[in-house]
């Protein structure tokens, strides 16, 4: 068989290693050789959503092969539903990326593709392993570039930002390591077999206490990359410093690390401890959501606005996962990628008013929409994205997770909701300083409108707004399989094993909604009945 | 009484026979060569260890020599090859390092290669005069190039402050020697240990002597509280003699501990592993600590070492099987990273080590991208990030920790690294963040220190992404136990 996840994981190190080689005066080169190996991964990663068979939660496109037997640990790969969409999102957003920083970074030019590559494959190698040691091995590979794109190639104060990621990330990570290494003995302890095999601890029933500890230990490391309040505060500052390529790949794919670790770990391997800590890990979703939206608005730096209100909007996702119900979490995944989609699209946006005037303060601006038409077109549309109007992707995920949240908690849902109204306020009262009005400041009256490349890079971006807003069908459809296996798992703790009975209803109910779902993003209802 | 003449087991002792032959040629051609030797003894020296690692390469099958004061087993034989790895690469990254220190005589590479000598004496100690033996002819070896910049006054404090407190260390060991030699009447290892098992041994005389030989040996292995003459001695020793001392001598210790541990140890009523962890906490926690506030990059390295041998007795006090594979693994890992991140220094030191602080690597990725590269991936192995090499030699000992139900144990070490982390990052803060600060003219490596940071990074990388035969090779080490 064809290995086609390990070719999608190790294309992006082959043109790393390539560049290697390249003078490092050819910068066009290697910019061209980066964005090729980006385009030709991202086409090769196709293969798996053509291939992907929606009818199985299973592991698809599986590779084993031993790694560290003394260890028990294998090079597994494979994907489902849920990885399926990250891996995609991955190499989507590296290929835009490599695009938007043709002009935006001049210096060490080798050096910043090398990392940037390196990057992707360390990115598509955590979605993609399923084996604890290996996923661990690819999560931290992750940091160094990107502490290196932070620190090298960020703003003023880019060495307290980037020192403060690292190590706050990393701080987390030892303890996941940590519980990592539990949860290996406790299996050994229990079935005598040595395993990293992250599928195996899917059906391994472990006692409620120390389920609760390792869920914990694993819930701060995810918790500090998604992340949630109180553990944002890397955030800002990683995000206002990080080069636009940077920001991009931080919001795009980095944070979605955090809510993919809950969906592949916390939740089918520590369901009980998952159900038991839900109504905190709610509460505190809900404080991001409110505070994120809150902290957004005062904010007189763009970026840091945009920075913010991701951790708004991870709230919702976050709050979402933890409703343990096929539409919350399949929001969950849904907001997941518009995330990626909208909030990378609103950092590339911010990175070419910034190329041009150097500046991200929102009273610099004002009256760009006379200026730069098809810029302000754009921008509206990504805008409106990120509020989550209807016909946007931003509304079937934020919707789809309201619903499934309401169907657990009214409460929940009634205070999830003033985000969105507030997430509405932040981004609109922004749009209205930057681009409506009288051109206030004259250094604005020069600027050049969008260029090709730059419509290159965005027209996907708004092509897959509108997508995913009117047509979310083949994205939900592939990851229902996996999504409904997944509440299975928790239904089945929470019924103390033998729930299984109560599924069936429950199912139904949620396909009632996924109906509403379709009908308010104005939608073929045909196209979701088929799914049943 | 009559006295038997023990067989001389050549085989068994080759490597040190080898390595003794060739420091001595070094010292002839410094004698009698037109230059003094000065362009042919570091390759002289590098001969004799790869001729010694040739022997100590081939198999032989395990057995106990020398009237049973020195064991050749697979597990001697593992640590000879760390140690010739360690003295190979000090080798390599002093032969420019000596030329522009003036200090290139034939004594230098023959005190290295003595002091390798004494290494594997050590390694291979069946007995504790043979422990005693080698760990001698390493010390005074050692005293003897910390000082070796004589021109240094920081050398000097070092050479001194060296001998004055290794030489109380010593005298220390010795006399947990002779208590336990006392109690028991043996001096070999595993007649020590049938003695105690035997019973009827004075307990207080036991007990009195496990501690003077852990205080002994933990002076050599630089663990806390036992550390203090760490920083000023690697400080002031010339940068490859830092470099070696950071790493052989310490698997050396680590080696004389396991062993003594397996064969006697374990059946005194002594909570030795109990006191191994308590040192090995504070071993980690005071090197990470004060390597945190350290503003030179030089003493930084210096409280990383201690830090380290902290890390590796996690696994020591693990006392499993795993644990002491661990422990192996660990130290190979780590005379791989650490000598050539020593090397850079070395490099950006310049002359006299006058250029020794962080801040003297500001701007180093601009003028020297690759040797940044090479000191990233070095520096990052150091601090346990994977891929690299530094990782898998953690996570092993952290796992083996975990497994011997060490809980407690593996969170500080955990706690620890994330730590360390933090000063490891400086180097690539200054190197790849910052501007120089004055212009120097640009440096190059010789291609001796290239060839040991090839070496190093091949061996971190190829350890760190598939560590499965070196695992296996540090299990056998242990059939013979």
């Amino acid at each position: 068989m064809f290995p086609i996840l390990s070719v999608i994981t190790f294309i992006p190190l082959v043109g790393a290693l390539a560049i290697l080689f390249v003078n490092s005066k050819n910068e066009n080169l290697i910019r061209m050789i980066t964005l090729a190996t980006g385009v030709v991964d991202f086409v090769v990663s196709l293969g798996i959503y053509t291939g992907f068979d929606d009818t199985t939660h299973a592991m698809q496109f599986v590779e084993r092969a031993p790694w560290i037997p003394s260890f028990g640990a294998e090079y597994s790969m494979g994907v489902d539903g849920i990885s399926l969409f990250m891996v995609l999102l991955t190499t989507f957003t590296c290929v835009i990326c490599y695009l938007a920083t043709w002009t935006a970074v001049e210096k060490n030019v080798k050096e910043f593709n090398i990392a940037m590559l390196f990057l992707q494959t360390a990115m598509v190698g955590v979605f993609c392993a399923l084996d604890f040691v290996l996923f661990y091995v690819f999560w931290e590979m992750m940091l160094i570039p990107m502490y290196l794109l932070i620190g090298v190639w960020g703003g003023k104060r880019r060495i307290y930002a980037t020192v403060k990621f690292f190590v706050y990330t990393m701080a987390g990570s030892v303890l996941m390591l940590l519980a990592i290494l539990m949860l290996y003995f406790e299996y050994h302890a229990a079935t005598g077999v040595y395993t990293f095999d992250i599928l195996k601890y899917h059906s391994f029933a472990m006692n409620k206490t120390l389920q609760l500890w390792l869920f914990l230990c694993f819930f701060v490391a995810f918790a500090i990359k998604v992340p949630v309040w109180p553990f944002h505060t890397w955030l800002p500052d990683a995000h206002v410093e990080a080069p636009t390529a940077g920001s991009v790949i931080l919001a795009g794919i980095l944070l979605k690390m955090g809510t993919y670790g809950f969906l592949r770990f916390s939740l089918p391997i520590f369901p009980d401890a998952a159900l038991s800590a839900a109504w905190w890990i709610s509460a505190i979703a809900i404080i991001g959501i409110i505070y994120g939206a809150l902290v957004a608005m005062v904010q007189e730096d763009v970026k840091k606005l945009v920075a913010y209100s991701s951790v708004s909007h991870l709230g919702f996702v976050v709050l979402g996962t933890f409703a343990f119900n096929l539409r919350g979490i399949e929001g969950g995944i849904m907001q997941m990628i518009n995330h990626g989609i909208s909030t990378g699209a609103l950092f590339l946006l911010v990175g070419v008013l910034y190329e041009r005037r150097h500046t991200r303060e929102i009273s610099e601006y004002g009256g760009i929409t006379r200026i730069m038409p098809k810029f302000a077109v754009v921008f509206m549309i990504v805008t409106l994205s990120s509020i989550g109007l209807p016909l946007t992707n931003g509304f079937v995920g934020e919707f789809m997770i309201l619903l499934g949240v309401f169907e657990a908690n009214v409460w929940y849902a009634a205070l999830a909701s003033t985000g969105v109204i507030l997430g509405a306020v932040y981004m609109l009262w922004m749009f209205q300083r930057v681009m409506f009005g009288e051109v206030t400041n004259e250094k604005n009256r020069t600027l050049p409108d969008l260029n090709k490349r730059e419509l290159a890079y965005l027209a996907p971006l708004v092509f897959l707004i509108f997508l995913l807003g009117v047509y979310p069908n083949p994205v939900i459809k592939k990851m229902e399989p996996s999504v409904r296996n997944l509440v299975n798992i928790v239904a089945k703790a929470k019924a103390g094993g033998t729930g299984v009975a109560a599924t069936p209803a429950a199912i139904k109910s949620e396909n009632a909604v996924a109906k509403e779902v379709a009908l308010a993003a104005e939608n073929a209802t045909a196209n979701v009945g088929k799914r049943d | 009484m009559p006295i038997t003449i023990p067989s001389v087991d050549l085989n068994a002792v080759a490597p040190e026979i080898t390595l003794s032959i060739f420091a001595m040629l070094s010292l002839l051609a410094a004698v009698f060569l037109k230059d003094n030797g000065r362009s042919i003894n570091p390759w002289l020296a590098l001969a004799g260890v790869a001729g010694a690692s040739w022997f100590a390469l081939c198999p032989d099958s395990p057995h106990v020599s020398f009237s049973g004061m020195y064991a050749a087993d697979r597990f001697t034989q593992f640590f000879k090859i760390i140690f010739l790895l360690g003295t190979g690469l000090t080798i390599l990254i002093s032969v420019k390092y000596n030329e522009d220190e003036n200090i290139n005589h034939g004594e230098y590479y023959s005190l290295l290669l003595f002091s390798t000598v004494g290494m594997m004496l050590m390694a291979a100690a069946a007995d504790m005069i043979t422990i005693f033996l080698g760990l001698e002819l390493l010390s005074i070896s050692l005293y003897v190039l910390a000082g070796y910049t004589r021109n240094r006054l920081a050398s000097n404090e070092a050479a001194l402050k060296y001998f004055l407190l290794g030489g109380f260390a010593a005298g220390f060991l010795l006399y947990g020697m002779a208590m336990i030699y006392g109690a028991t009447g043996h001096t070999d290892l595993a007649g020590i240990g049938k003695a105690v098992a035997h019973g009827g041994t004075n307990k207080l005389y036991l007990t009195f002597g496990a501690i003077m030989l852990l205080v002994g040996l933990g002076f050599k292995l630089a663990a806390v509280p036992f550390h203090q003459w760490t920083p000023d001695v690697y400080q002031g020793s010339p940068i490859p003699v830092t470099a070696f001392m950071s790493a052989g001598p310490k698997a050396a210790v680590l080696a004389v501990m396991i062993r003594m541990y397996a064969e006697s140890i374990s059946f005194m009523h002594v909570d030795w592993l109990v006191w191994i962890s308590v040192l090995a906490v504070m071993t980690m926690t005071v090197g990470n600590v004060a390597a945190l506030v350290q503003t030179d990059a030089k003493r930084m390295l210096a409280f990383s070492s201690i830090s380290h041998a902290g890390y590796a007795m996690v696994g020591l006090a693990a006392a499993t099987k795993d644990g002491i594979s661990s422990v192996i693994i660990y130290m190979l890992v780590y005379t791989l990273m650490n000598i050539a991140a020593f090397g850079i220094l070395a490099l950006v030191a310049r002359k006299n080590e006058a250029r020794t602080k962080m801040q003297d690597f500001s701007g180093f990725a601009r003028t020297n991208p690759v040797l940044a590269i090479a000191m990233t991936v070095l520096v990052f192995s150091l601090a346990g990030i994977p891929p690299m090499a530094g990782f898998m030699a953690k996570f092993y000992v952290f796992m083996s920790a975990m497994q011997a139900g060490l809980y407690w144990l593996v969170f500080a070490a955990v706690l620890n690294s994330a730590v360390g982390i933090y000063y490891y990052l400086r180097f690539t803060v200054y190197m790849y963040m910052k501007e120089p600060e004055e212009k120097m003219p640009p440096l190059t490596a010789s291609p001796a220190l290239l060839l040991a940071i090839v070496v190093s990074l091949i061996g971190v990388l190829i350890i760190g992404v598939a560590p499965a035969g070196y695992l296996e090779l540090a299990g056998k080490a242990l059939l013979s136990f």
